[in-house]
């Protein structure tokens, strides 16, 4: 086939089409409507970059912007740090290894809004409950406040997210040679330098696949905010992905909306790049 | 030696029963009356009811949510499978600077997130008369195919390019050689890249919840706010209502949990 086949373009004709109305349109007219005062409806007079500058110093949205990073970075090293360990378990030859890894997995073939709501009646119902039984006073109220609604989207989500990344850290384990780890253990080397010194420098690629997966799933975190907490109380614990929708849907701002959607996307594909970067990186040493 | 595999497989089990345990308690809570689980939540029911069943399959209208779900990701993973494949065919076999460009732009669609295009897309489609499941299954292919051309485009590098040299000689047309001998080859990535579209689709809340508006057309996922609505939650009708919209999931992952793991696997890996 060559580029000036009329084949060539009918088999990429309904894909490009797709791509083109569905995502770079929206991108290019939302983009041009942000700098202006598009309501929905009419476009609307031309205002350069004052919904951008709005944006920047709109309170709750810099307030989502740091409660996303700060529920992002405790995330991430929290869905490693267990998904590193489930897969360590569940590697070890243990006998209900494969029983286990079904139930770690599980969460992650359900939709963040069933998840979202079957938490929110473990930490508002049952740790009342468990609060009651035990003596524990910490245990009640949960979500009310924003440092229990924080831990809660970080507990929701590392419980979802570690089986999926125990997956992805399984596949490296898997390339690590039996031969070398016995080896090792011949020589003399504790189950901590086998890990240190021979496993740990074999899945370090995994991590990097890892870290930004994780990454760029909660800082676009929406469904589990949403059924969660809903943002609150009082929009404490609203993400930027629900604070952009909120702006847009039910303050009605389009343009402004559209203004933080693009800065979202900057911040998105910055995350991404440098992930790329590294990657490529990565591949020149090895 | 034998006394530390012990505790690890103690760990393990012990982890597992956290990791089950949310599960455990929407169904054992489901069975209750309002005024029992209103009393206790860690206790068993007192008997297996199902009238809580029969009254949140009623209130859900799950014969047709289901019916809507299936037929919105069913329609969707064919497309895009099928578009997705020719594509990527076209996109491996003509070794060009256009294709270059075009891969390019699929991949780089993938940085896009969707709070980005949203907006527009819904008053771009609104205004056409696409809002509803037809438009939604159209906007499913536009934001997946580019993952599933990446996938696809990785898997042609290994189907040798004299197969289609042989069914030209052969007198097979370009459509012809792509459908039957080239397709089939490419089933392990199909599966995958059905899988992945799948685990997403059928659990997307935000898309459709901006696409369909009329009732009667909802997907599992939007039917769910009728029991988490704005006033208290009846949780007795909600564990039963949650139940029901995971047991298709559950049921699915049973027969073809290897699949899923390994699916879920390569298009995190690759």
């Amino acid at each position: 086939m060559r580029t000036r086949d009329l084949s060539y373009w009918l088999f990429l004709t309904p894909v490009l089409f797709a791509l083109t109305t569905v995502v770079i349109i929206p991108l290019g007219v939302g983009t041009y409507y942000s700098f202006t005062e598009w309501n929905g409806i009419t476009t609307g007079d031309f205002v350069g970059f004052e919904n951008y500058i709005n944006a920047l110093q709109d309170q709750r949205f810099i307030d989502s912007l740091w409660f996303t990073i700060k529920f992002s970075i405790a995330s991430v090293i929290l869905i490693n740090v267990i998904g590193l360990s489930l897969a360590l378990i569940v590697t070890s030859k243990i006998k209900t290894n494969n029983l286990l890894r079904t139930v770690f997995f599980m969460p992650n073939l359900i939709g963040g809004l069933i998840l979202g709501f079957i938490w929110q009646f473990i930490f508002i119902r049952v740790f009342a409950n468990i609060g009651q039984a035990f003596g524990i006073e910490a245990m009640q109220g949960w979500l009310s406040t924003t440092t229990t609604g924080f831990w809660g989207l970080v507990i929701l989500m590392s419980w979802q997210m570690s089986g999926y990344i125990m997956v992805i850290y399984i596949a490296y384990l898997q390339g690590v040679s039996k031969e070398l780890i016995e080896a090792a253990h011949i020589d003399g080397a504790s189950a901590w330098q086998r890990f240190r010194h021979i496993v740990f420098p074999l899945v370090a690629p995994a991590f990097t696949v890892s870290m930004f997966l994780t990454l760029s799933n909660t800082f676009k975190l929406y469904d589990q905010n949403l059924a969660l907490t809903d943002g609150g109380p009082y929009n404490s614990t609203e993400m930027l992905a629900m604070e952009i929708y909120n702006t847009a849907f039910v303050q009605n701002s389009f343009a402004y909306a559209q203004s933080k959607a693009v800065i979202f996307f900057i911040v998105v594909a910055a995350i991404t790049l440098v992930q790329v970067y590294f990657n490529k990186k990565r591949e020149v040493q090895m | 030696m034998k006394w530390k595999k012990w505790r690890l497989e103690l760990l393990g089990v012990l982890l597992g029963l956290i990791w089950i345990a949310p599960f455990y308690l929407m169904f054992v809570n489901s069975f209750k009356t309002q005024r029992e689980l209103f009393e206790g939540t860690l206790n068993l029911p007192s008997s297996l009811d199902f009238s809580n069943y029969i009254e949140a399959f009623q209130e859900m209208n799950f014969l047709q949510t289901l019916f809507n779900s299936v037929l919105v990701t069913g329609f969707s993973i064919v497309i895009i499978i099928f578009f997705s494949a020719m594509a990527a065919y076209a996109l491996a076999r003509t070794k060009s600077k256009v294709s270059t460009v075009i891969l390019f732009i699929f991949i780089s669609a993938m940085l896009i997130p969707f709070q980005s295009v949203m907006i527009p897309l819904v008053s771009l489609f609104g205004e056409i008369d696409l809002l509803n499941r037809g438009g939604l299954i159209f906007m499913y292919l536009g934001f997946g195919s580019s993952l599933s051309i990446f996938l696809y485009h990785g898997a042609m590098n290994n189907i040798p390019e004299t197969l289609d040299e042989a069914a030209r000689i052969d007198g097979a047309n370009k459509f012809q050689i792509f459908w039957y001998i080239i397709f089939p080859m490419l089933k392990p990535i199909t599966v995958t890249v059905g899988i992945l579209n799948t685990i997403w689709i059928w659990n997307d809340y935000l898309l459709p919840s901006l696409v369909i508006n009329s009732p009667g057309s909802e997907t599992i996922p939007l039917r769910m706010f009728y029991f988490f609505g704005q006033y208290t939650t009846q949780w007795h009708l909600a564990m039963a209502g949650l139940t029901l919209a995971i047991l298709p999931v559950i049921i699915g992952y049973f027969f073809a949990q290897r699949a899923i793991i390994k699916g879920v696997t390569d298009g995190a890996v690759k």
